[in-house]
């Protein structure tokens, strides 16, 4: 598991192993239910990742607080607006 | 041996225009605002290009955008009832790549495009209309159709969703 100064976590998505879009829909999805505020955690291994979803969280206005990457394992850390 | 290169004739620097204030564009030529929507015409039936289609549909519904996509011939033919689940058909200029394509599908476990358009109807405004021209030529009713497509519409009414939107693809 990526090391983070992110404290708390309130959801972790796990998209390890999904291929484009998926990592993008399970990620959109996700931010449906949380609440302004709430920090959201996505796993993924897509390539296409890292600049889908600096893009998404752009075009949708949250906020990207920390991307890390361990054993090719892209973990996001992304807060709700 | 043909003498000197002619120079070029000296031109004074141009004058920079005066700024003009835009001319007031009257109500009625006031261009209509463009619909934050992908607009996709869906030719084809073969997976190769469904698969496309489905993952340009799906990122667009992420990216918060609506999406319109209007089935004809081929595409139409791929949404009757339960095809997909035997729809193995690969582009024709790419048939010696189609045993690969399929064998890779199913070794990196990716999404159908059928379940992709099903996510992106979860995440977004998806809708799915199919040209009734082709369902008149291929005989059939929206109830032979998969119930992921909403109606069936003629061009027109889908040129104007088009027209508005900030751009159209076709596959």
């Amino acid at each position: 598991m990526a090391t983070s100064q992110i404290g708390k976590v309130d959801t972790v998505v796990d998209a390890k192993g999904q291929v484009c879009p998926m990592p993008i829909v399970m990620l959109a999805k996700a931010f449906k239910d949380l609440a302004v505020g709430q920090i959201l955690m996505l796993l993924a291994t897509d390539a296409g990742a890292k600049k889908d979803v600096a893009a998404w969280a752009e075009k949708t206005g949250n906020l990207l607080l920390e991307t890390s990457e361990e054993g090719g394992v892209l973990a996001f850390y992304l807060q709700k607006v | 041996m043909f003498g000197s290169t002619p120079q070029p004739p000296q031109i004074p620097p141009a004058k920079q225009p005066e700024q003009l204030a835009p001319l007031p564009m009257p109500k009625e030529m006031t261009p209509p605002a463009t619909a934050n929507r992908m607009a996709i015409v869906l030719f084809s039936g073969t997976i190769d290009k469904l698969m496309s289609a489905s993952i340009m549909a799906t990122g667009a519904a992420a990216m918060g955008m609506d999406v319109e996509i209007f089935l004809t011939n081929w595409g139409v033919w791929a949404f009757r009832k339960d095809d997909y689940l035997t729809n193995t058909r690969v582009s024709a200029d790419y048939a010696d790549k189609r045993g690969v394509l399929l064998e890779q599908i199913a070794a990196k476990k990716v999404t159908s495009w059928m379940e992709n358009l099903e996510g992106a109807k979860e995440i977004g405004s998806v809708r799915i209309t199919a040209c009734s021209h082709s369902m008149t030529l291929f005989d059939l009713q929206l109830s032979d159709l998969e119930p992921i497509v909403d109606e069936v519409i003629g061009v027109a009414a889908f040129i104007e969703r088009a027209r508005e939107s900030a751009m159209t693809l076709y596959i």
